[in-house]
């Protein structure tokens, strides 16, 4: 599987998790675990562009395909990809644990509608708990990334 | 000119690590480390007969297994945190249960592996025996007490209090009116969306402890664990990482877990982690909210509140860790923003073989608003008079502070309120809300409510100009999200006029400041942030005399503006921050940084020693705050909701707030606190209600049946403020962090029976028991 453009070896275990698979195996932390029965939504990554659970998945289910986690999205000292910018923007998040989850979906969302109407950014964002913001600004996030022409299929990975 | 920061919506910066997904939660940390898992009482009370760990332990890849009997601190009950005199018969659990399961989900087996697979798959093989045992599920069942939690508690009874301001017979008697209402309150559940995690790591060739733990009160946790374990407290080292939420749940101190991975991890002379699943969370983190209130009230022809007495059972669960500060707080806080001339509570705080309860965001008070507003609307229905008025017949006036209620708050004093303006509070809601909406089946909902904020005892904090004139300041509590680094960052930026971005806030970390207490209460802008400027003035002060030497001028005559120290009115006489932090510290070898400056044949000659008596090197200073009281903040809530008459979905078509918590430091963190905070009274009022049955099973320990609301449910909020600083601290500062979820249930509840004629005398609600109600009400 290519992870974030790196092609990276399976596990040897048939039953690790994604999730476990990116933050213990890869190091790659910043995709979080909140209930591990799909519902949350901090897990979320993109597989070959679309929102995905990474706590549903079995890692080796992800071999042959592209998955984009948060890490993947702005590099090292580079400029933060529009949504996390949004987000930073309008406090869209406090503590940060659903926030990549929801960079994430939002990415997702922007990508299948880049001028999205409330309707479409509700349905974009109700697949994700929140238990700190109360939403409003993630709302407020989300059409701030769309005024900041979010590059909404830019793949960090290509 | 220099920026004031202070009032600034200064943009976090907390945001760039955590959107990077470069934060640092405690199960990010320390990949390799042993990992863990509980064995759990599936059973609500039951006598455990045996424990077989043998085939678990035979499981390659298991390291330890352990049960009470392997614990030389097995037989030893966990601290109970906050002893009181009514607490007569407070009850702690042990790391892992031996001998009698009070609640299920309670530790009963720890298995430590090479991973969390491993430890999973060796802890389905332990097999313990149980004899169940009676279960008293309810406050209500409590009360009755035809089965006991504990054997040697009569009655079920933890603790009782009473406390009666005025004669409030006498007054019911005289009153021309009376009332009793009946009003209940279920468990909620404060689910941070992270889990509970501890990961540790024992130094023998430093004998040092090192954990990290998702908790709100690293100091503490320090302290328990030298004193368990015999080390010197500054052997150990307690950090809160980024811990991902924590409401109240992550105040309570020791979990099991706090205690066995650091245990575990110096038995075994490795790191160990341990990351809570959702459905340990569930069951094994404690809870709250649930009383049962039996009111009377005495009022007059007019509505004025003559006399209240209410007398309430408290629901414990099966243990008191956190003593009654949760009833104490409901027991000061009914009468809110409201003048009650006689006022009798008694509370009881009963056992039930359930998860412990320990203060979740509210703490006590959505509760005890509840309870006063659905008496008010009560007395308004009784009176006919609109329920807008009776309430301005009854709040505390503006001149009447310091106003003081006469009962005893969680700090150990009498409840004294600093500073409000409660009718300005209403009046503002009721413009806020505006015209109701068109439409049957709307209904209006309202609650005022004050919240007594910033409690003690104190906090400390630490600041210091380093030598490239960059600022570090650190304090013991830690953030769950409240954006501490940000917010004092601007309380020191201003008091040492240098950019925010300039300064660093290290928070919950033991290693960068060992004392204080916690994040709990909405006290860290009040007491941490105060300590912040006091910290800040004392450098400052210092600033201003290490470089009035050099300048030849008098210390009175400098001041500290965009990153200098500076002679007022002449601004280019004057020294960066960094060259006075160089010069505060005489040295005798120049070590690079310009330290060049302050050795003994560069510095100018001044008489007497290098350092003269008292004075201390370096730019730096450490500063306490400690509260003389609360400060209390305050606030109203309006709503329009729309209830379908035959699905009883709710509609929340409106929703304003009015909020004062004293001057603001940055109004982006503070709305972010009340938005969060509405949608968390709304989650509790309508979604999430836990579900427990007889036996003592909570039936929905998911987030697929526990329903936390996602953006669907959650209308916009419409906010504004209003500010009476606090008179008790130098910013003028109250609390924010619990404000917003209190008054939702009242105000909702207010709405619904507003909307739909259905008395609501209970929370949560949801369309099956309003269905269940309409039944009740409308037979047939």
């Amino acid at each position: 599987m290519k992870v974030n453009g790196v092609e990276r070896p399976a596990p040897s275990d048939t039953r690790r998790l994604l999730s476990d698979h990116l933050r213990h195996d890869l190091g790659l932390t910043g995709t979080h675990v909140g209930c591990e029965h799909g519902v949350c939504g901090c897990c979320t990554v993109l597989l070959d562009g679309a929102p995905v659970r990474s706590c549903l998945m079995l890692a080796v289910q992800a071999e042959g395909h592209e998955i984009t986690t948060i890490e993947g999205l702005a590099r090292d000292g580079a400029a933060l990809h529009p949504v996390q910018q949004a987000f930073h923007e309008c406090h869209g998040l406090q503590c940060g644990f659903c926030t990549p989850g929801f960079v994430m979906s939002v990415v997702g969302l922007l990508a299948q509608h880049p001028k999205p109407t409330e309707q479409e950014i509700e349905e974009g964002i109700a697949g994700n708990l929140c238990r700190c913001t109360g939403y409003a600004s993630i709302r407020r996030a989300v059409n701030r990334a769309v005024e900041l022409g979010a590059p909404a299929a830019r793949r960090a990975t290509s | 000119m220099t920026t004031r920061w202070f009032g600034a919506s200064v943009q976090r910066v907390e945001d760039d690590r955590l959107l990077r997904g470069k934060g640092r939660f405690t199960d990010d940390i320390g990949d390799g480390a042993l990992e863990c898992c509980f064995v759990r009482s599936p059973h609500a009370h039951a006598r455990i007969t045996s424990i077989d760990v043998s085939a678990a332990r035979e499981v390659p890849g298991v390291v330890a297994v352990y049960t009470a009997v392997d614990l030389p601190f097995g037989g030893v009950d966990l601290p109970l945190l906050i002893p009181h005199p009514n607490l007569t018969h407070g009850r702690t659990q042990r790391c892992l249960a031996s001998d009698v399961v009070r609640y299920a989900g309670e530790a009963v087996a720890f298995v430590i592996a090479e991973s969390r697979y491993v430890a999973e798959d060796a802890a389905e093989l332990v097999e313990v025996d149980y004899e169940p045992l009676p279960v008293v599920i309810t406050p209500e069942a409590a009360e009755r007490a035809e089965q006991l939690v504990h054997d040697d508690v009569p009655g079920n009874v933890a603790a009782e209090m009473l406390q009666e301001v005025g004669d409030v017979d006498a007054a019911l008697a005289k009153a021309p009116h009376r009332k009793k209402l009946r009003l209940r309150y279920e468990r909620g559940a404060a689910c941070s969306l992270e889990g509970r995690a501890v990961w540790a790591r024992w130094s023998e060739d430093e004998h040092k402890l090192t954990v990290y733990d998702s908790t709100q009160s690293p100091t503490s946790i320090r302290g328990g664990l030298a004193v368990l374990f015999g080390l010197a407290e500054s052997n150990v080292e307690v950090i809160a990482p980024d811990v991902g939420g924590g409401f109240g749940s992550k105040i309570m101190l020791f979990y099991p877990d706090e205690v066995l991975v650091p245990y575990a991890a110096m038995q075994l002379d490795r790191p160990v982690k341990w990351t809570e699943d959702r459905q340990e969370h569930f069951t094994a983190v404690n809870q709250e909210r649930a009383q049962v209130h039996e009111v009377e009230v005495g009022f007059d022809d007019e509505g004025h509140l003559l006399a209240l007495s209410d007398d309430f059972i408290h629901d414990a669960g099966a243990y008191t860790p956190y003593g009654i500060i949760v009833p104490i707080i409901t027991a000061a806080q009914v009468p809110g923003p409201y003048r009650v001339p006689s006022y009798r509570v008694r509370f009881r705080d009963m056992y039930t073989n359930a998860t412990a309860t320990s203060p979740y965001r509210g703490a006590g008070r959505p509760h005890a608003c509840f309870v006063m507003e659905r008496t008010l609307d009560a007395i308004a229905a009784d009176l006919k008079v609109d329920r807008l008025e009776v309430r301005r017949r009854n709040v505390i006036q503006p001149d009447a502070f310091p106003y003081d209620l006469g009962v005893v708050w969680q700090d150990g004093n009498i409840v004294v309120y600093d500073s409000g303006n409660y009718p300005e509070l209403l009046d503002r809601a009721v413009t806020l809300l505006g015209p109701k909406p068109a439409g049957d089946n709307v209904g209006t909902g309202l609650a005022v409510y004050v919240e007594g904020t910033g409690v003690g005892p104190y906090e400390g904090a630490h600041v210091q100009v380093l030598l490239s004139g960059k600022v570090v300041a650190a304090t013991g509590i830690p953030s769950q999200g409240q954006a501490h680094k940000t917010v004092w960052a601007q309380v020191v930026a201003d008091e040492l006029g240098v950019n925010v971005e300039d300064v660093e806030v290290t928070s919950g970390d033991t290693r960068r400041f060992p004392w204080g207490v916690g994040t709990f209460a909405s006290r860290g802008a009040v007491t941490a942030g105060n300590a912040m400027y006091v910290a800040a003035r004392m450098v400052a002060d210092k600033a201003r005399h290490v470089a009035a030497d050099h300048l030849e001028a008098n210390p009175d005559d400098l001041e500290l503006a965009d990153g200098r120290v500076r002679v007022k009115g002449s601004p280019d006489r004057g020294l960066s921050l960094g060259a006075v932090a160089v010069l505060s510290n005489p040295v005798r070898y120049a070590f690079g940084g310009g330290t060049e400056a302050a050795t003994q044949f560069a510095a100018k000659p001044r008489p007497g020693p290098p350092l003269r008596e008292g004075e201390q090197p370096g730019l730096e200073a450490t500063g306490y705050y400690s509260p003389p009281g609360s400060t209390w903040a305050s606030g109203c809530h309006a709503a329009y909701v729309r209830v379908d008459p035959k699905t009883f979905r709710l509609e929340i078509l409106r929703y304003v707030v009015v909020h004062d918590c004293g001057r603001v430091i940055n109004p982006l963190v503070l709305q972010g606190q009340i938005e969060g905070g509405v949608a968390q009274g709304i989650g509790g009022a309508f979604y999430e209600r836990l579900a427990y049955d007889d036996d003592g099973q909570l039936r929905n320990a998911s987030f697929m049946e526990f329903l936390m609301p996602y953006a669907t449910e959650i209308p916009p909020i419409e906010i504004d403020h209003i500010e009476t600083p606090s008179p008790l601290n130098p910013l003028g500062v109250k609390g924010a962090g619990e404000a917003g979820v209190i008054p939702v249930g009242a105000v909702l509840a207010s709405a619904i029976e507003d909307a739909t004629g259905i008395p609501i005398t209970e929370m949560p609600m949801s369309p099956l028991k309003l269905f269940e109600l309409s039944r009740g009400t409308n037979p047939g």
